[in-house]
């Protein structure tokens, strides 16, 4: 037995198995992808970066029910409602959301009864300092125009199961 | 007063050892990307392949950045040696490809002793680790550095005893010669023309493999790199060296990685020798298979390192003392006795 085992170590046995199995990883198609040239798949649920939406004819759609406020359960989302307009309806004059104190949760876009807050695909959005990343009503609303056309085809596409 | 043949023949020194010192350095960093790519490789990952055409100039980014950092001296290390031991390591290291054939007759100095000088130098290399982590006035560079040296010393015994049986098998301590000898062996006998059956490899079978897992050991590469464990111990000795200084050693390190691999080339593989003396292999150039030769051992030493787990101290120890020298022992008696039973003693 212990004459076996020293043979097997003197030649190298596992050594050779390993040997072969790491040329079999060696050609074996790559796990990883080009990172900055070549995005992986995203789920349309994926909880990226935020973004406030408005109606195909530019209206805002949040209407400072807060509810996202409520339900946040970082505390990173702080809203400030203006005026009864005359429709009835109201408008904010703050949304700020704390992106460094954002869990990504998605509790604020299941919680919004008009699809205004939502998480986009984009998850590049590292800044070089700590203030930047305190979005503003302005900055969200840009998002929201910026990534418009990805938002709705994800909230389309996930739209069946809700 | 020196003479116009002194100054010349100097002079051409001086031009052979800055033209191999260049190509090595080039070839170095080509290697270190090499390195990465096969270790990427067996991870399924991609490895660099950002910088350059396929991130060949990968290396070169890393030289720029480790050259252009700040040089920490931390205020406790005793600053000629701290500075020095990098140095040493580095220039030992580069020293040693003085005497290495990569062809026939293309070496630095053709001397006599060649492989005594090999083995001396790079017991040598010790020095830089041991000063630099004593240097670095930090206990964990100094526990590193005597771990280190310990781990040096006792492969360099069983790397002596395989080179004795190379030395008794060639009959010589030259090199080059050491190479001519490997152009008849085992394949010739039997009536082939001459062949990669001729070389070491072959007849010293498991001291091959007792050099291969030494230099491993000798050069601190994983799976004996547990002293300097990139991932867990930052660097072992050169946990205090930053910027150009860790740089060197890291060359030094690299340098002495290459050396193993051209010695193995030399010692078992041949060295220049095309695999088969007939047509079309030894058209190419020697130096074209010596670099082949040495390429395909740092292939294996880049494979080693993605799929071996690292060893105890203790294991390491063992493997060292209670396995190899035992067995090199008993192989440079069974060479020597075969050598002289069947009288064929060079």
């Amino acid at each position: 037995m212990r004459v076996g085992q020293a043979i097997k170590s003197l030649f190298l046995k596992e050594f050779v198995e390993a040997v072969a199995l790491s040329m079999r990883y060696f050609f074996a198609p790559k796990a990883t992808i080009d990172y900055p040239f070549e995005k992986g798949f995203i789920s349309p649920r994926f909880r990226g970066e935020h973004a406030l939406r408005r109606y195909p004819n530019g209206e805002e759609r949040c209407i400072a029910c807060k509810l996202c406020e409520a339900a946040c359960p970082a505390q990173a989302i702080h809203i400030e409602a203006g005026p009864r307009r005359e429709d009835g309806s109201r408008r904010t004059t703050r949304y700020d959301i704390d992106m460094t104190k954002c869990i990504y949760c998605g509790f604020c876009q299941e919680a919004c009864p008009v699809d205004a807050i939502v998480e986009g695909p984009n998850f590049e959005f590292a800044t070089e300092t700590r203030e930047e990343l305190f979005y503003t009503k302005e900055k969200l609303l840009a998002n929201g125009e910026r990534w418009e056309r990805e938002l709705a085809a994800n909230i389309r596409a996930d739209a069946p199961w809700r | 007063m020196i003479g116009w043949d002194t100054a010349m023949m100097l002079l051409w020194i001086a031009f052979k050892s800055v033209l191999l010192l260049v190509i090595l350095l080039v070839t170095l960093a080509m290697l270190i990307y090499v390195d990465r790519k096969v270790w990427a490789a067996v991870q399924m990952r991609r490895g660099p392949n950002v910088v350059g055409p396929f991130g060949l100039l990968q290396s070169f980014a890393d030289l720029l950045k480790f050259v252009l950092k700040e040089v920490v001296l931390p205020d406790a290390t005793n600053k000629a040696l701290f500075i020095a031991a990098p140095l040493i390591t580095t220039i030992l290291a580069l020293s040693t490809w003085a005497v290495v054939p990569v062809a026939d007759g293309w070496v630095v100095a053709d001397i006599n002793v060649g492989i005594l000088y090999l083995f001396a130098i790079s017991s040598l290399m010790v020095y830089g680790t041991i000063i630099g982590g004593w240097a670095s006035n930090s206990k964990y560079p100094f526990l590193a550095a005597l771990r280190e040296a310990a781990q040096m010393v006792s492969y360099e015994v069983s790397i002596g005893f395989v080179i004795i049986t190379v030395l008794l098998a060639a009959g010589s301590l030259n090199l080059t010669e050491i190479v001519h000898a490997q152009q008849s062996g085992l394949g010739t006998m039997i009536g082939l023309p001459n062949s990669f059956l001729d070389w070491y490899w072959l007849p010293l079978f498991p001291m091959f493999i007792i050099f291969f897992v030494s230099a491993l050991a000798e050069t601190q590469r994983p799976p004996f790199d547990l002293i300097e464990a990139e991932s867990e111990l930052v660097a072992g000795h050169m946990v205090e060296y930053s910027s150009t200084p860790y740089l060197l050693f890291m060359l030094g390190e690299y340098v002495a990685i290459t050396l193993m691999c051209a010695m193995a080339t030399v010692l078992f593989m041949g060295g220049w020798l095309p695999p088969v003396d007939i047509a079309p292999f030894n058209w190419i150039p020697g130096v074209v298979w010596f670099a082949l030769k040495a390429l395909a051992v740092f292939f294996m030493f880049a494979l080693v390192k993605a799929f071996v787990p690292r060893y105890r101290f203790d294991q390491l120890m063992r493997l060292g003392w209670k396995v190899f020298l035992p067995i090199s022992l008993f192989y440079v008696v069974l060479v020597a006795g075969v050598l002289v039973a069947f009288d064929l003693a060079p």
